[in-house]
C-alpha cells in the first residue's frame, strides 16, 4: 500500500518534512518511489509567484531539446534550481543527467490573453515537451505551472531525498503533498507515481481503483488534451476533480457527490436529492468503488482529502492553527506535528470531505448530507 | 397392382427421425398417457401381430406356427409427425416405460420437412450450443492490492438506467434553465425480453406479471418486463402494474389501437416503449403469428380476424429512411406520453448496428438502443432465418460501446443487449460478461421461459412446436386445454426465484472485482478469454 503525507503550513516548510513523515511510515512501502508536489512556494521562488516553473527530468540531450523548443516559444528562463547529482545514485534509482527545475517569463505575445487561455497553453506547452520526450526518453516532464514544483524519482523516498539533496534551503513550501512508493499494480513507470497534476491541481490516491477502465474512457472522451497519460489508475481522481471544477463549474463540495454519489434511497431523503440524482445518472461512469483515500489541494491552494464509500483506506487529519497535515497512519502526523491536541484530529469517514483552507485555521467538515451551498 | 407398403421419396424410417421413441413393452401399462399427450401425436396405439413358432419334442407333431397380437406403440415417421423429443410421453409414464432419444449423426427428416414446398417454420432458438459468452472467463480478482468484497453481506447498487442521460453539462444547464430532462428510469439490469401475448399463453403471461409485480413491490428489485409486439390486456393497462411494462410496437402495430384508447384511463406510465425494427432470431423478417394461436382472445386484444396467420412486415411499412423511421417513431411515441417515456428502438444484431447507433445519438429523444444477437429465441420463424440469419451479439455490443466511447456518449444512449443470455444456463455470467464489454443491461426471453414454466426447448432442436400453439406445457398454447397445466402462481413463484438466484449470481461475480457500487458497465480490464482472436476482437485480455 501506498504511504501518503501532506502538510499545509503558513511558515515554508522544506519538504524534507514530509519526507521524514514518510520515512517514519516506512514500514507500509515498499520504497519504490516518491513523487512530491510543492506549491505556495517559499524561498528563492517565493520571488516568482506568477510565472511558471517547469519541473521534469532531463537528459543532456534533452536539455537541448527543452532550449531550443523553450526559445522558439520564446520562454526565457528566469530562474533555475538543477540538481546534478554526483553521487552514486542509490539502489532501485536510475542514473539521470539533470533534475530541473525552471522558472520562466512569459512570451511576449501572451500578454492580454485571458486566464483561461493562459492556463490552456501552459497545459499544452507541457504536453507538448512530454510527447517529444517520451519518444527517445530525453524529458520526463511533471508540471508547468506558476507557483508549482513536482520531483518524482524512483527509490526509497529518503535515500532518494538525500541523493538528491533536497534539504536545500531554496526549496520550501507552505503546502506540500507527498507519496512513497508507486503504484506497482502496474509496471514501474515514473509517470505512475503520485501526486498527479493538472493545471493546478494535484491529487494522491491510496489504493486502487477498481472503476478505472471506464472512468478512463469517458475522461478521454471528454476531448480535452490534458486528460491523458493514466499510467497509474489513480490519476483518474485529478482529472475527475479537474472536469469538476473546469469543465462542470462546481466547487470542492460536489466532488464526493461525483465519485461517492448517495444510494438511490439516500437520495429521495436529500433536501438536494432531485438534483443529486440527475448528476449521479450523468456522472454515473466517474463513480468509484474504492478503496480509495484521496488527498489533494486545489488551485486556491485549500486541501482536502476523501474516502471511498465503503472499503476506506486509512486518513487522518491532525494539527494546530498555522500548520495541518494529512497523513495516511497516524505515525506520520505524530511525527510531523507532535505539537498538537489529538482529540482534534480526524479521520474522514464515508460521506465527509475534510478540508483545511489557506488560512490554515481549523479542520472543516462536510458531509453528503448536508444540503448544498449554492445549487445555481 | 401396387404394394401397400408404397416408397416415395420422403419414407422415412424411424431411424432417419432426429428422435426415436424407445418403448419398454414390459413396462407399459398401456395407460394410453403417451399418446394422449404428445403434441404431434407422434405416437399411436400399435395394434402388433407377432407370429411364434411352436417346435414339440418329438416327431409326432409337426412344427407349426402361433399367431399372437399384441399392443403397444407405433411411432409415427411422416414429416408432419416427426416425434420432437419434448419427452412428454416419459413425464406422463406411470412406469416409465417409454422415451426420446436423439439418434447420432445427422438425420434424414431435414430433407424432407418442405412438404408442399413450404421450409420448415418452427419456433425455438439457432440450436447450436457454441456461446462466446460462456468462454468470457473474469479474471481481474481483487485481493491484496483492494480487497475482494462480501457478496452476501456487503450492500450492493446494481440499478441501472434505461433513458436518454443528459451529458453533465448539459444536465446542469437544462436544471438551470428548467428545460426538458428527458425520462430516465432506474431499473434492474435483467430485463424480461419481449414475448408477446399470443406467442405466450395467458397464463404464462398472466405468471410473469405477477412474478415482475411481486419483485418490485416486496422485494424492491426494479424489474421490468416488455410486451413484445402483441398489445396488452387492457386490465393491465389501466392498472398500476403498467408502470413496470414496457409496451413494444412493432411493424404489424398489433394491440396499439387498444392501447391508445387506454390512454385517458392509464393511471401509471408504461416503464419506456420499445420500437422492435429487428428481431434477433429473424432478422430482417417481421413477427409471426401463427393462424393456429390466433383465437378469439388474441383476436380480441390485437384488433384482427379470428384464426388467420398475422404477418408484421419485415420493416415499418410507412418509413422509407433510418432519419424517418427513427426520429418519426421516436419523437411520435414520445408526444403521446408527454415526453415522460423513454422511447428506444430495438434491432438485431447486424454489422450496420452502428449506423443506427450514430443516427441516434444525433436524435435527443432516442432513450437508448437494444441489441438482439442470433441467439435470440422467437415463437415463430422460418428455420433458415432462425439458423443462418444474423449476427452474434458480443462483438456487435462491443462495437456500439466502443463506438460511443469514441462519441463520449457512453454514458448517454444505455445499450441493452439480448440474445442467448443464458442460453446454457449461465444466465448470470452472461450478463455480466456483457455488461463489461459495454451494455448496460441484457434482456433475456428464453431462459424465463426454461427456467420459470418448463419450457423444453433446447439447443439440440428439442420441441420448438411453440409456432403451433401445441405446447406441451401450456407456454406457448393457446388452446385453454393445454394452457391450464401452467399454474400461473407458480410460474411467478420461479420468476422471483430466479431473479433472487441471479442477484446472488451476479454479486457473486462483482464482489470478487471489488466492484459494488455501480454496476460495472464497460470494466472491460476485467474480462478474459482463451482465443487470441475472440479477445482481440473484442479488445479484451487474450488468457490461457
Amino acid at each position: 500500500m501506498c504511504r501518503l503525507f501532506a502538510v499545509t503550513s503558513n511558515d515554508p516548510v522544506s519538504p524534507m518534512m514530509a519526507l521524514n513523515a514518510l520515512n517514519v511510515m516506512k514500514e507500509g512501502h515498499d520504497g519504490s518511489g516518491v513523487g512530491l508536489f510543492l506549491t505556495d512556494l517559499g524561498g528563492e521562488f517565493e520571488k516568482f509567484k506568477n510565472e511558471p516553473i517547469l519541473s521534469g527530468i532531463f537528459s543532456n540531450d534533452g536539455i537541448k531539446a527543452l532550449d531550443r523548443f523553450m526559445i522558439d516559444l520564446d520562454f526565457m528562463v528566469k530562474y533555475k534550481l538543477s540538481f546534478r547529482p554526483t553521487k552514486p545514485t542509490p539502489s532501485g534509482t536510475p542514473k539521470r543527467d539533470n533534475y530541473v527545475i525552471r522558472v520562466y517569463e512569459y512570451p511576449a505575445e501572451w500578454e492580454g490573453l485571458s486566464q483561461e487561455e493562459i492556463q490552456f497553453r501552459l497545459m499544452m506547452v507541457q504536453l507538448q515537451l512530454r510527447e517529444m520526450g517520451e519518444k527517445d526518453k530525453s524529458m520526463l516532464i511533471f508540471s508547468f505551472w506558476p507557483d508549482v514544483i513536482m520531483i518524482k524519482e524512483v527509490g526509497d523516498p529518503l535515500t532518494v531525498a538525500e541523493y538528491l539533496g533536497l534539504d536545500r534551503k531554496e526549496l520550501s513550501a507552505r503546502t506540500i503533498l507527498s507519496q512513497g512508493r508507486q503504484n506497482t499494480n502496474y509496471s514501474i513507470d515514473i509517470y505512475a507515481c503520485h501526486p498527479f497534476f493538472l493545471q493546478g491541481m494535484s491529487t494522491m490516491t491510496n489504493g486502487e481503483n477498481t472503476a478505472f477502465v471506464p472512468i478512463r474512457e469517458f475522461l478521454m472522451s471528454r476531448n480535452f488534451p490534458g486528460y491523458a497519460g493514466y499510467q497509474s489508475d489513480s490519476e483518474v481522481f485529478t482529472h475527475i476533480l479537474h472536469y469538476m471544477q473546469n469543465k462542470l463549474g462546481m466547487g470542492m463540495e460536489m466532488y464526493k457527490h461525483i465519485i461517492t454519489p448517495l444510494k438511490d434511497d439516500e437520495l429521495v431523503r436529500h433536501p438536494d436529492g432531485k438534483m443529486l440524482r440527475n448528476l449521479k445518472q450523468s456522472c454515473r461512469p466517474l463513480i468509484i468503488d474504492g478503496p480509495n483515500c484521496v488527498i489533494g489541494c486545489l488551485p486556491d491552494k485549500t486541501m482536502f482529502m476523501v474516502q471511498d464509500s465503503k472499503k476506506l483506506r486509512p486518513g487522518v487529519v491532525g494539527g494546530r492553527p498555522g500548520i495541518f497535515a494529512f497523513s495516511s497512519e497516524m505515525c506520520g502526523l505524530d511525527a510531523a506535528i507532535p505539537e498538537r491536541d489529538i482529540n482534534l484530529d480526524d479521520q474522514p469517514m464515508r460521506y465527509e470531505t475534510v478540508i483545511i483552507r489557506r488560512e490554515r485555521q481549523e479542520i472543516e467538515k462536510w458531509n453528503q448530507w448536508d444540503a448544498l451551498p449554492h445549487l445555481h | 397392382m401396387e404394394s401397400m407398403g408404397r416408397i416415395t421419396p420422403s419414407t422415412l424410417s424411424t431411424k432417419d427421425l432426429p428422435w426415436q421413441i424407445l418403448w419398454n413393452k414390459e413396462k407399459c401399462t398401456l395407460c394410453g398417457g403417451c399418446t394422449a399427450v404428445c403434441p404431434v401425436r407422434a405416437i399411436d396405439l400399435g395394434v402388433h401381430r407377432k407370429r411364434s413358432l411352436q417346435i414339440p419334442v418329438g416327431l409326432e407333431t409337426k412344427p407349426g406356427n402361433l399367431f399372437a397380437i399384441y399392443h403397444g406403440i407405433d411411432q409415427r415417421t411422416d414429416p408432419a409427425h416427426a416425434c420432437v423429443g419434448c419427452g412428454m410421453c416419459t413425464m406422463v409414464c406411470p412406469n416409465g416405460a417409454i422415451a426420446p432419444l436423439h439418434i447420432e449423426g445427422i438425420d434424414k427428416l431435414r430433407f424432407h420437412v418442405n412438404q408442399g414446398g413450404e421450409p420448415r417454420r418452427r419456433g425455438g432458438r439457432r440450436n447450436n450450443p457454441d456461446s462466446v459468452l460462456d468462454k468470457i472467463k473474469f479474471v481481474r480478482i481483487s485481493m491484496l492490492t483492494d480487497p475482494a468484497l462480501d457478496a452476501g453481506r456487503h450492500e450492493f447498487e446494481l440499478r441501472t438506467l434505461l433513458g436518454r442521460v443528459l451529458p453533465p453539462e448539459e444536465m446542469l444547464k437544462v436544471s438551470r434553465e428548467n428545460g426538458w430532462m428527458p425520462p430516465v428510469r432506474e431499473i434492474y439490469p435483467l430485463v424480461i425480453g419481449s414475448m408477446s401475448f399470443g406467442a405466450l399463453s395467458p397464463n404464462m403471461w398472466e405468471g410473469l406479471q405477477m412474478g415482475v409485480a411481486y419483485l418490485n413491490e416486496e422485494l424492491g428489485m426494479p424489474v421490468r418486463v416488455c410486451t413484445g409486439e402483441g398489445g396488452c390486456p387492457p386490465r393491465l393497462l389501466k392498472s398500476r402494474f403498467l408502470k413496470y411494462v414496457i409496451l413494444q410496437i412493432a411493424s404489424g402495430y398489433f394491440g396499439w389501437d387498444e392501447i391508445i384508447h387506454s390512454l385517458p384511463q392509464m393511471k401509471e406510465d408504461p416503464c419506456a416503449i420499445e420500437i422492435k425494427y429487428g428481431q434477433g432470431a429473424k432478422p430482417g423478417d417481421g413477427g409471426l403469428l401463427m393462424w393456429y394461436k390466433v383465437n378469439k382472445l388474441i383476436a380480441a386484444i390485437r384488433g384482427v380476424p379470428q384464426g388467420i396467420s398475422l404477418l408484421s412486415p419485415p420493416t415499418h411499412q410507412t418509413k422509407y429512411s433510418i432519419e424517418e423511421a427513427v426520429a418519426k417513431m421516436i419523437q411520435s411515441m414520445s408526444m403521446a406520453w408527454g415526453f415522460r417515456v423513454p422511447v428506444y428502438p430495438k434491432i438485431s444484431a447486424t454489422s450496420t448496428a452502428m449506423a443506427v447507433l450514430n443516427n441516434l445519438t444525433r436524435n435527443p429523444y432516442a432513450a437508448g438502443l437494444a441489441i438482439d444477437g442470433e441467439d435470440g429465441g422467437t415463437g415463430a420463424a422460418y428455420n433458415v432465418s432462425m439458423d443462418h440469419m444474423g449476427h452474434p451479439i458480443a462483438s456487435n455490443l462491443r462495437d456500439a460501446y466502443l463506438t460511443l466511447v469514441k462519441l463520449g456518449k457512453q454514458n448517454e444512449i444505455p445499450l441493452f443487449a439480448g440474445g442467448g443470455i443464458g442460453k446454457n444456463g449461465n444466465l448470470a455470467a452472461n450478463a455480466a460478461a456483457l455488461v463489461m464489454l459495454g451494455a448496460s443491461g441484457v434482456q433475456t426471453g428464453k431462459y424465463i421461459m426454461q427456467a420459470a414454466a418448463g419450457c423444453l426447448g433446447s439447443e439440440g432442436d428439442r420441441c420448438n412446436v411453440c409456432n403451433i400453439g401445441v405446447c406441451p406445457k401450456g407456454i406457448t398454447s393457446q388452446d385453454p386445454r393445454l394452457d391450464r397445466r401452467l399454474d400461473p402462481e407458480q410460474v411467478a413463484q420461479r420468476v422471483v426465484d430466479l431473479y433472487l438466484s441471479f442477484d446472488t449470481e451476479l454479486k457473486k461475480i462483482v464482489a470478487p472485482l471489488g466492484r459494488s457500487t455501480s454496476l460495472p458497465i464497460g470494466m472491460s480490464d476485467a474480462l478474459g478469454i482463451n482465443d487470441a482472436d475472440a479477445a482481440e476482437r473484442l479488445s479484451i485480455k487474450y488468457v490461457l
